[in-house]
């Protein structure tokens, strides 16, 4: 599921987490976050949710006030890319308890975090929800644990 | 220096109070400009923090940033903070470091170097979460450099770590090989023992590598197909397995898995009977158990239906696979219509008649509200018109067409267009179709309709009243269409005796005046809807009808001398001209102005020196090389012909070069000229022959591993042939695409054929043969035949079109 690049972003456009699964230039990142956002935003509702943008294939979903869009290969499987969009907000929606918007953007490295847990390389790392929680929550410990070790506060 | 907040027992995970507080801060902000204010002092303070060196704020810091540099704003003063962070020995500094390396940097900058030795450090470190942030980063933005560097680590986690670790090395694994090709027989010999694992995280992983491997490598691939019968176990495991928590998706184990290894058996079984026979019954399953209620497995089986029609499987498992796309054009969700259309469109000229079966709901997705959908419907529903169903089909298009959004008109006139010359049932139907299509969507056509739609009326000869009745009809009713009142123009010009004549067996008479044509004509040419071009038929028009007309000719007379005085050039040349006709070679006029005679078909790649190719010239003794240019300008024809007669009085037949005297001579002239070039460019060869019908091959491509050929069937007997069928077989590694034939009717008397498109697919390079039955009835009574063609006839294109182009280029004005 060669993922390019996976994008949240808000009803107004404004961007919450991008995470590009190729080297690109800052300027080129910045024109492809623009061209999505208008693209997606754009769209009527009733209308599927996959659009085709140079030669990749767009898979969007829009959840609650966020747009979460990713960018796939012409081989890729769209169907199985609506499901790992639903993966990702279902682990976010674990680890903060009904999440919203506003989670995100206040604790947004915690949403890498929980990715990097889940995608790697642009491709899937782990299919079992309870794996993946596991191991967000342990580093997080680890975190506390080091932290009380070296008796400073984190932050 | 401490941060003076600690963090409650609830918010333990999220100790970064500050950094909330700056984005809370930030998002107070009422305008652009205070937003900009607020960060430009932020970014002041993270530099002086970073400035001061180890004080436990550094990663607090990297955190701010990197919100800012998400707003859009520039950060690139705190990539040597990733650098140092990520050499800390602290977890929540490395974790934040990585983060912003994978953020801040790319495999382009310099500063990505420098922390290869860290990463390397830490793949061996004693806590797997620190591995795991090196693996992730490595994985994230490696460079090719790095990746050399940090393979053998990399092997080494493959095959002694925990599960954990393990899976991340995996991808990691892909990367490297994604970054350097080379290194990938650095990771095949531990790939294949990775399949027995039975975490879900490795073995996906697992495949994910192995798929890599084999797509990068042919060798590789041959190698992994022995893994087939594993595959299949596992994947057999996950469909028949019992309610797996852990790995459930609404009722599907582990969809994530089952996908990736259907993509891998697609890859292992294309074009190897061996391995598309040892799935062929797990495929079978998995298409029939999958509860396709939910996207989880209507995914899988979305997958499932890729693999089967890209492998050798049997054709009672893809008549099931194109069946599962059937159900899903059904299906309430608008995505799995989108796929399956995608997915329909891609087989459509292979398994031709199995999607047929499907036309209905095809072409009822048409009136999805969605332009995608609509779009993938449209081009499904053009693949799959025949010659049984072109009326039914063209009126769905037609429907179609006067609803559609305005970005998919252009794509739909051509189709229709396309079709229509492919299957017209009769050449009234077509011209009407076109006509219709005119009037709809006039301004959405292709430039050649014009000349196309009136050779077509110019062939049609017992038309020719009906047609410019009706032309006249809709010309009197609007004229903003350009290309309908073009056309109209040039046949009330052609043809006006016969609008006049007011008889007409096909329409309900009408008397028409010669005054009322003449007012049709000057409303167009004095419009502000017309375009040049169309004033210059309409002017044209009208001095034709100088000889067609009997009372109302000084009428035209002053017509064309006003125009004398016209500010656009090309009209006043022309009705200079014209007045010239009038005075001074008016015995000239009527020979001039005679009726055309029936065109060639004229594609756009031939000149007139090409002769026309097409059997429907009902004339064929009187050919006359058309230039495509002859319709729109007469006036430079009138011109040449005027510089021509300065000595002879012949009449000529308006004739575009001046140098193309030969050309007026018969066809046979002609072929004599060219050294037995055919009409049509590539060489045919009869290989039936009986009851009167003959079979003709006709090879249109050929490449070292691809063959195009066209089957022709014509029939010189006194009766129709029906029910005129092929098939085909050929050798067992040449794959066969028929597509749709033109027709099951061959008319007698040899007024028309039927064509057949054959491609042939020859990835081994095997001599080609193939054995074709014809089977047809002739007079009530059933043949069937065989016929066997061991050699074809090559495209003999590349030295006769050097003759056509010196003979082109020859008789070009």
């Amino acid at each position: 599921m060669t993922m390019h690049f996976l994008l949240l972003f808000s009803r107004q456009g404004k961007l919450r987490l991008q995470k590009w699964f190729l080297p690109l230039p800052e300027r080129e990142r910045k024109k492809i976050v623009k061209d999505m956002t208008t693209m997606v935003l754009s769209r009527k509702p009733r209308t599927c949710n996959f659009l085709h943008w140079k030669d990749l294939k767009i898979v969007y979903k829009r959840y609650a006030s966020l747009y979460f869009c990713c960018a796939l290969e012409n081989k890729d499987n769209e169907l199985l890319a609506l499901e790992i969009l639903h993966r990702y907000v279902e682990l976010l929606d674990k680890y903060f308890g009904s999440v919203c918007e506003l989670d995100i953007i206040f604790n947004f490295e915690k949403a890498y975090f929980i990715l990097d847990e889940f995608l790697m390389g642009g491709e899937i790392q782990e299919t079992s929800k309870q794996s993946i929680a596991k191991s967000v929550e342990a580093s997080d410990m680890l975190q506390e644990t080091m932290e009380e070790y070296m008796s400073k506060p984190a932050f | 220096m401490t941060t003076g907040c600690h963090a409650s027992k609830d918010t333990v995970m999220t100790p970064s109070v500050r950094l909330q507080e700056m984005i809370r801060v930030i998002r107070s902000a009422r305008t652009q400009g205070e937003e900009r204010g607020i960060i430009q002092k932020e970014c002041a303070d993270i530099r002086a923090q970073f400035r001061q060196g180890d004080n436990g704020e550094r990663s607090h810091s990297l955190a701010k940033l990197l919100y800012v540099h998400m707003l859009g704003y520039p950060a690139h003063f705190g990539q040597m903070e990733c650098v140092r962070l990520i050499a800390s020995p602290r977890y929540s500094e490395k974790r934040i470091g990585y983060l912003g390396a994978m953020m801040l940097l790319d495999e382009k900058q310099d500063a990505s170097l420098l922390i290869t030795n860290s990463i390397k450090n830490d793949l061996s470190h004693s806590s797997q979460y620190v591995q795991s942030l090196a693996l992730c980063t490595l994985a994230c933005m490696g460079s090719a450099e790095m990746c050399r560097d940090l393979a053998p680590e990399i092997e080494r986690l493959l095959r002694a770590s925990n599960c954990y670790i393990k899976k991340k090395a995996t991808l990691c694994a892909v990367h490297i090989i994604r970054k350097v090709p080379e290194l990938a027989e650095l990771f095949t010999p531990s790939a294949r023992s990775l399949l027995s694992e039975k975490n879900h995280g490795v073995l996906h992983g697992a495949v994910v590598l192995i798929t890599e491997l084999c797509e990068h490598n042919p060798d590789t691939l041959d190698q992994f197909r022995k893994a087939v019968p594993e595959l299949v176990q596992i994947m057999k495991g996950l469909v028949t397995s019992s309610y797996s928590p852990e790995h459930n998706v609404a009722g599907i184990s582990d969809p994530f898995l089952q996908v990736r290894i259907l993509r891998l058996l697609r890859i292992l079984g294309h074009n190897n009977d061996t391995a598309s026979d040892a799935m062929n019954d797990l495929l079978a399953q998995v298409a029939t158990n999958t509860d396709s209620s939910k996207t989880a497995g209507s995914a899988v089986l979305y997958e499932t239906v890729l693999t089967i029609m890209d492998i050798n499987s049997e054709s009672g498992l893809r008549v099931l696979a194109v069946n599962i796309l059937g159900r899903f054009l059904l299906n309430n969700d608008r995505n799995i219509r989108y796929i399956s259309m995608t997915s329909l469109q891609k087989i459509v000229q292979t398994d031709h008649n199995a999607v047929q079966r499907h036309r209905g709901t095809i072409v009822d997705c048409l009136k999805d509200q969605d332009t995608s959908v609509k779009r993938r419907a449209l081009e499904l529903s053009l693949a799959l018109v025949s010659a049984v169903n072109i009326r039914s089909m063209m009126k769905e298009l037609l429907i179609f067409l006067s609803t559609c959004p305005p970005e998919l008109r252009s794509q739909t006139t051509s189709g229709i267009f396309n079709v229509a010359e492919r299957y017209s049932p009769s050449k009234r139907w077509h011209i009407d179709t076109i006509l219709h299509v005119l009037t709809t969507a006039g301004g959405d056509v292709r430039d050649e309709t014009v000349p196309n739609l009136i050779q077509l009326i110019t062939t049609a000869s017992e038309l020719h009243c009906y047609t410019v009745h009706k032309l006249y009809r809709a010309l009197v009713k609007e004229i903003s269409q350009q290309p309908l009142v073009q056309v109209a123009c040039w046949c009330i010009g052609e043809y006006g005796d016969l609008l006049l004549k007011g008889e007409c067996e096909e329409i309900e008479p009408v008397q028409v005046t010669e005054d009322d044509v003449l007012d049709a004509l000057e409303t167009v040419l004095q419009s502000h809807m017309s375009s040049p071009a169309t004033r210059g038929f309409a002017l044209t028009a009208t001095m034709k009808l100088s000889t067609r007309i009997t009372d109302n000719v000084d009428r035209i007379r002053s017509i064309v001398s006003i125009y004398g005085s016209c500010i656009d050039l090309e009209l006043q040349q022309r009705a200079v001209e014209y007045n010239a006709l009038f005075k001074k070679y008016d015995h000239m006029r009527a020979a001039v102005l005679e009726r055309m005679p029936v065109m060639g078909k004229n594609s756009p790649g031939h000149t007139n020196g090409d002769t026309s190719g097409e059997n429907k010239e009902p004339d064929p003794s009187k050919p006359k090389p058309v230039e495509a240019g002859l319709l729109s300008e007469p006036a430079s024809q009138v011109c040449d012909l005027l510089d021509l007669l300065g000595g002879t009085d012949t009449p000529l037949q308006p004739n575009p070069a001046p140098t193309s005297t030969p050309t007026t001579t018969s066809s046979t002239d002609l072929l004599d000229l060219l050294g037995g070039l055919e009409p049509t460019p590539v060489l045919t060869e009869t290989v039936y022959e009986k009851n009167g019908l003959r079979l003709k091959i006709q090879c249109d491509k050929q490449t070292e591993t691809e063959v195009m050929v066209t089957l022709i069937g014509s029939n010189s007997a006194q009766n129709d042939i029906t029910n005129f069928s092929l098939q085909a077989a050929v050798p067992k590694s040449v794959q066969l695409q028929m597509k749709a034939p033109s027709g099951n009717v061959i008319p007698a008397h040899g007024l028309g054929q039927v064509t057949q498109t054959v491609v042939l697919n020859n990835p081994n390079k095997v001599s080609l043969k193939i054995r074709i039955r014809v089977s047809y009835s002739n007079q009530g009574v059933m043949h069937q035949d065989t016929v066997q063609i061991d050699s074809f006839p090559s495209p003999a294109c590349q030295p006769q079109s050097a003759l056509c182009d010196t003979y082109t280029s020859s008789a070009s004005p």
